[in-house]
């Protein structure tokens, strides 16, 4: 499969002034990292036995897994719904999903109290299969496996081609005295370059499989994501604890995870000045109001059941933020409803947008807000404690930037920008390229 | 045609998967009755005999040889370390005696520790077995040798009793053990209930400590609210009380008879059953993504070809 040339590395300088100001948050955050692992959790935090998940848990893990969650979008409609022409986005989206459950993994080593004992995890007389954060830390676990190996065709592609003019160039920086032999280095430069030249091919054939397996593993911890907070029925708000929690969670991840695939695709094109692929966008655009649709019934119809529509009208604390929530996800729904909205970056940026904080505050309200240990309790974040975790968001931003610059990920602009001159003949071309196109156009 | 066979299998793979998750929460509203087991060890705690000397307090830190206690902390204002009041549980402080004060007339103290639960939740939630109930005495106990330090277990508990040492670099969690590795091996008794000079603490078998409460509720019908707190409380608590006050005014929550552990475990075995859903789903979209991939493979080969 001739996938590598859908991709193309950005052009341009690593070293700009944001990814300084960038590297100057992240060591920030880590400065109290490391005073997290000297002084202990409450020094850098305000979490309390009261409220023992703080925003590390909250955001961190489990709105930051949701966000991270367009690879697994993108993966469904690409590799189970054949949709290929989204097929130039899924590198993008894979990569910040990779990063987005990297960190979180690193979050959570930061919010354990004994993380040396997280070897448990792997001995199997002391699992607990009760437990959905078991569960949790199992697939999220070998879902960043899956998402490593699902990003090593790029890294192998470039490693492939590459001239190493970087390595080169540290090379000639370095001190003559420490940096190797010219020699010696092109050698063992060379040995690695066969042996991607030796992996990728194999590598491809069993991909399918790990991308399968990357769809397979988000659907299970994702709503296990929710079944966390089951047990709280006495301390999370009947607005939010119901049974469904599971199935809402799911539902809300897959919304976000498109949503997030079109702000970044926007945010990414702005930002690199590159065009916007408002055809793919806008075919994205218009799968979101289903999946939304069907969750804002389940919520409207599971407080029906219980009897809380009052208690979601009330106007009190818990109200307003559900009434937030759910007019964030309603409205930015209702959006691109409208066909005109889903062709305009603008609007679709906006519409996105407000899913996505729809989106996230739901699970917000699910974790923290609406979660009520008893009498005497307050939760809000320290400082040093939201620092953290800025730090650990930009490390991510970082990241993403320096390796859309080192690999190709992002879609080739060439191929691409036939695609959008040609205008229509594009969908033609899209069509063609399916033995039986007809249902699957007839969906959109 | 096939495309269409392909659709509607697509259509019924998620349905199924939706509507296992939606029979999760269906399912967890039958209750399937948990099994209470009245032999287990527990304690009586009568809010009406205790004096408040906290006595109990000390012998459990002594025992436990938690700092903070009387010979270890010590406050600013206190040099010696002879004085050690705590206004919570906490990661030093495994039972604390609190007083709820109404007027002159009405108030009443009341004894915080561990439930020692029927159906515990900490246990339930715990990823690594840290937490663990004893087959035949029913006690909850903690290892910090597994212990991830999740904090699940504060999230989970009911009556917010396990406790984090969140000053602590290596830090771990705290809570009652009916004093299973100390004073109960080498004395029979618990140090709380050992110490008590009120006899406000009765330490035995839950049925035996049934029995009692409600023989004193008998007995004294006026001088107490007609509930034994513990009896049927989140499926049943090993540590029982008796009060003359409303149990919510001395901070025990009021919990529904259904164990919250058996709610949500009852969603997950629904889901995970034998793994087979997993499993079933991971074949069913594997078979399609290769199917998938092999037409747009040949798709390929038609339209790129000489592209390597
Ligand atoms: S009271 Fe809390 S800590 Fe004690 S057994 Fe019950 S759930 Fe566990
Ligand atoms: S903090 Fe320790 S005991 Fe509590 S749930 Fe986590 S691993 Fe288990
Ligand atoms: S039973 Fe033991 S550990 Fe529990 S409160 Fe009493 S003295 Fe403390």
């Amino acid at each position: 499969m001739g996938h590598s040339e859908e991709y193309q590395k950005l052009e341009g300088k690593i070293f700009t002034k944001s990814f300084f100001i960038l590297l100057s948050v992240v060591l920030l955050g880590f400065y109290f990292v490391g005073v997290r692992y000297v002084k202990g959790i409450g020094a850098v935090s305000n979490m309390s036995d009261g409220y023992p998940w703080g925003i590390w848990i909250t955001y961190d893990v489990a709105t930051g897994t949701a966000i991270a969650c367009g690879g697994y979008a993108v993966a469904i409609l690409v590799y189970i719904r054949n949709r290929m022409q989204y097929h130039p986005m899924i590198r993008s989206a894979i990569l910040t999903s990779m990063f987005g459950y990297g960190l979180a993994g690193f979050s959570v080593m930061v919010d354990l109290g004994r993380p040396w004992n997280a070897y448990n995890f792997f001995i199997p007389s002391k699992w607990q299969a009760n437990s959905a954060m078991f569960e949790v830390a199992l697939c999220v676990m070998a879902y960043s496996t899956v998402l490593i190996l699902e990003f090593l065709p790029a890294i192998l592609t470039s490693i492939e081609q590459s001239k190493w003019d970087r390595m080169n160039a540290i090379r000639n920086w370095l001190h003559p005295r420490f940096a190797p032999d010219k020699k010696t280095m092109e050698d063992k430069l060379e040995m690695v370059r066969l042996g991607a030249l030796w992996l990728k091919p194999r590598l491809n054939k069993v991909l399918i499989f790990f991308i399968v397996l990357g769809i397979t593993l988000p659907t299970m911890h994702q709503s296990s994501l929710g079944s966390l907070l089951l047990i709280a029925s006495t301390k999370l708000h009947p607005l939010w604890h119901t049974g469904f929690l599971p199935l809402l969670f799911l539902l809300n991840c897959i919304f976000i995870g498109y949503s997030i695939a079109i702000l970044e695709s926007i945010i990414s094109s702005y930002s690199f000045k590159r065009p916007f692929e408002i055809e793919e966008l806008s075919g994205l655009a218009s799968l979101i109001p289903f999946v939304t649709v069907i969750w804002l019934s389940v919520v409207i119809g599971d407080l029906a059941h219980r009897n809380q529509i009052a208690a979601a009208l009330k106007g009190d604390f818990y109200s307003g933020w559900f009434m937030t929530e759910f007019v964030l996800v309603a409205g930015g729904s209702l959006i691109l409803f409208v066909k005109k909205c889903r062709r305009s970056a603008r609007w679709l940026f906006i519409s996105a947008s407000m899913i996505v904080l729809g989106g996230a505050l739901y699970r917000f309200n699910v974790y923290l807000i609406g979660f009520n240990p008893g009498q005497g309790w307050k939760y809000f974040p320290s400082f040093a404690e939201i620092m953290i975790t800025v730090g650990i968001v930009a490390l991510e931003i970082l990241g993403y930037k320096v390796f859309v610059a080192l690999f190709p990920v992002l879609p080739n602009m060439d191929l691409h920008g036939a695609h959008k001159k040609k205008g229509h003949a594009k969908k033609h071309k899209g069509e063609q390229s399916k033995p039986l196109p007809q249902s699957e156009a007839a969906a959109h | 045609m096939k495309k269409t066979s392909r659709r509607d299998f697509l259509k019924l793979a998620g349905a199924t998967g939706a509507g296992l998750l939606a029979c999760g929460a269906g399912n967890a509203l039958a209750n399937e009755g948990l099994q209470v087991n009245n032999e287990e060890l527990g304690m009586l705690y009568d809010a009406t005999k205790c004096v408040g000397c906290k006595a109990c307090m000390s012998a459990c830190k002594r025992v436990n040889h938690d700092y903070g206690s009387l010979s270890y902390e010590k406050a600013k204002f206190d040099e010696d370390g002879l004085w050690d009041a705590p206004s919570d549980l906490s990661g030093s402080t495994r039972t604390l005696i609190k007083l709820f004060k109404e007027s002159e007339q009405r108030w009443s103290y009341v004894k915080y520790s561990c439930m020692h639960c029927q159906k515990p939740s900490c246990v339930s939630v715990c990823p690594v077995s840290a937490m663990t109930k004893e087959k035949v005495s029913g006690i909850v106990d903690y290892n910090k040798n597994t212990c991830i330090g999740c904090r699940y277990c504060q999230i989970a508990c009911p009556y917010n009793i396990p406790k984090f040492q969140w000053e602590k670099a290596v830090p771990q969690i705290v809570k009652c053990d009916l004093c299973k590795s100390t004073n109960l091996r080498e004395k029979g008794i618990s140090a709380c209930a050992e110490v008590c000079p009120a006899g406000a603490i009765k330490f035995g078998k839950r049925k035996d400590l049934l029995d009692e409460a409600h023989q004193r509720l008998k007995d004294a019908p006026d001088k107490y609210v007609q509930h034994v707190y513990g009896e049927h409380e989140g499926g049943g608590t090993n540590h029982l009380y008796l009060a003359s006050m409303p149990f919510n005014k001395l901070g025990l929550p009021e919990i529904k008879p259904e164990a919250p552990a058996e709610f949500s475990e009852k969603i997950q075995h629904t889901i995970y059953k034998g793994f087979i859903a997993p499993v079933a789903l991971y074949s069913t979209l594997c078979f399609i993504a290769v199917k998938n991939m092999k037409k747009h493979e040949s798709h390929d080969d038609d339209h790129k070809k000489g592209d390597k």
